[in-house]
């Protein structure tokens, strides 16, 4: 039987898997020394560590895939906004803390339900990277799913600002979910499953917290996109990588 | 002459974890094998959790026993799967831990009593810590706040 190679599609869907933790983790990752209470930055810096973690993982894979010698940090460090595969909502600005959370478990909860299928991929590494981030995405997940209730159900202050967050946030849910060839070629060799399989399980979870928080999810399923595809990012991703990118750009090599 | 395989799982008995140096790298769990492959000692490791800024230096301060001890080729080979788990940690592991200050893990998913009193009245103050690992959670019985080596 001929194998079909996958490569470049397999590459793809991994830059995809890596750019979200990378960019998420390091958005997260600015709230450290301001979060509003000890814990939260704790707990914050814990969460963009295990993101940031999980990036070494899939970008080091990806390399690997790729072939030409390209390292995790190559793939972080030196690509620009244009060749980035994140989803929007991770570029997003953190805003204030109640937005974090709601921008957190909006992903947590997409990534849950990938991990939990990535466990199966056919491809043996994948499904290794998945095993070991989905128990640390079970933490992650747990606690913003809290937290969203924790406001929503609590003050008038934060009740509105959830609010705010997740009507500001929700337009960006549904590019988590869109297909393409990529995701087509994925399936059909059992390495990812189609995104768009995802979204009923991903509904139930959402309308469960958000029910909880006495949060109104919007009935509007417009969704903004280009992340994943490459075709356009938002203004904030060039702004991430500028801070990002700095000592990498400036001392080219720098080690220590 | 080869040093025999048991006599390297008790040099690396000996080797502290960085953040936790009350334990030793094999009471963690994370060395996954170690065998000879010729000339050329193989060690195999397994990251606690995957963004663990300790890992880098756990890999050098077993490279720096083992070349302490007369090992001249060495393999450090990263195992990913099975992901590891806090059922790993040893006995002696969990004994050491309590007796540092540091609960447990528990298969409930919270601590069986306080590592400083004993107290059973214990509230969860939050799932994340001071390193990936560990919660942070306090004693209702003696006030102190302690940590808690959380089930991954």
């Amino acid at each position: 039987m001929a194998t079909k190679d996958h490569s470049a599609d397999l590459f793809e869907f991994l830059l995809r898997m890596g750019d979200n933790t990378l960019i998420l983790g390091h958005r997260v990752s600015e709230w450290c020394g301001h979060a509003p209470v000890l814990e939260e930055d704790i707990a914050l810096a814990n969460t963009a560590l295990d993101l940031i973690g999980q990036t070494q993982l899939w970008l080091g894979l990806a390399g690997e895939v790729e072939g030409q010698g390209r390292s995790a940090d190559d793939l972080a460090f030196l690509r620009d906004a244009w060749d980035f595969r994140n989803v929007l909502l991770v570029e997003l600005p953190n805003g204030d803390f109640g937005q974090t959370l709601m921008r957190q478990f909006l992903f947590d909860a997409w990534q849950e339900l990938m991990l939990d299928a990535l466990k199966g991929s056919s491809d043996a590494r994948v499904a290794e990277i998945a095993a070991k981030a989905a128990k640390e995405v079970a933490y992650h997940v747990e606690r913003s799913g809290d937290t969203v209730i924790g406001l929503g159900d609590g003050t008038e202050e934060s009740h509105a600002r959830m609010q705010a967050a997740l009507d500001y946030l929700y337009p960006y849910v549904g590019e988590m979910f869109e297909s393409d060839a990529v995701d087509a070629a994925m399936a059909q060799a059992g390495i990812a499953p189609d995104p768009a399989s995802l979204r009923d399980a991903y509904d139930a979870k959402l309308a469960a917290v958000m029910g909880e928080a006495t949060l109104s999810t919007p009935d509007d399923r417009f969704t903004h996109n280009g992340g994943r595809t490459g075709r356009m990012h938002t203004e904030h991703l060039g702004h991430i990588l500028t801070s990002m990118q700095w000592l990498q750009r400036a001392y080219p090599g720098a080690s220590w | 002459m080869q040093a025999p395989v048991e006599q390297i799982w008790n040099w690396l008995d000996q080797v502290p974890d960085p953040e936790i140096p009350v334990i030793s790298l094999v009471d963690l769990g994370i060395i996954r094998g170690v065998e000879w492959r010729g000339d050329t000692l193989r060690v195999t490791v397994t990251p606690t959790y995957s963004g663990c800024p300790a890992t880098s230096v756990i890999n050098f301060e077993i490279e720096k026993a083992l070349r302490a001890h007369g090992i001249e080729k060495l393999d450090l080979e990263r195992q990913l799967s099975p992901p590891w788990t806090t059922d790993w940690l040893t006995e002696t592991g969990r004994d050491k831990l309590e007796k540092y200050g540091i609960a447990p893990p528990q298969p409930a998913g919270g601590p069986e009593r306080c590592p400083h009193c004993g107290g059973s009245q214990l509230e969860r103050i939050s799932q994340f810590g001071s390193t990936p690992c560990k919660a942070q959670w306090r004693c209702k019985d003696c006030l102190e706040p302690f940590d808690y080596f959380k089930c991954i």
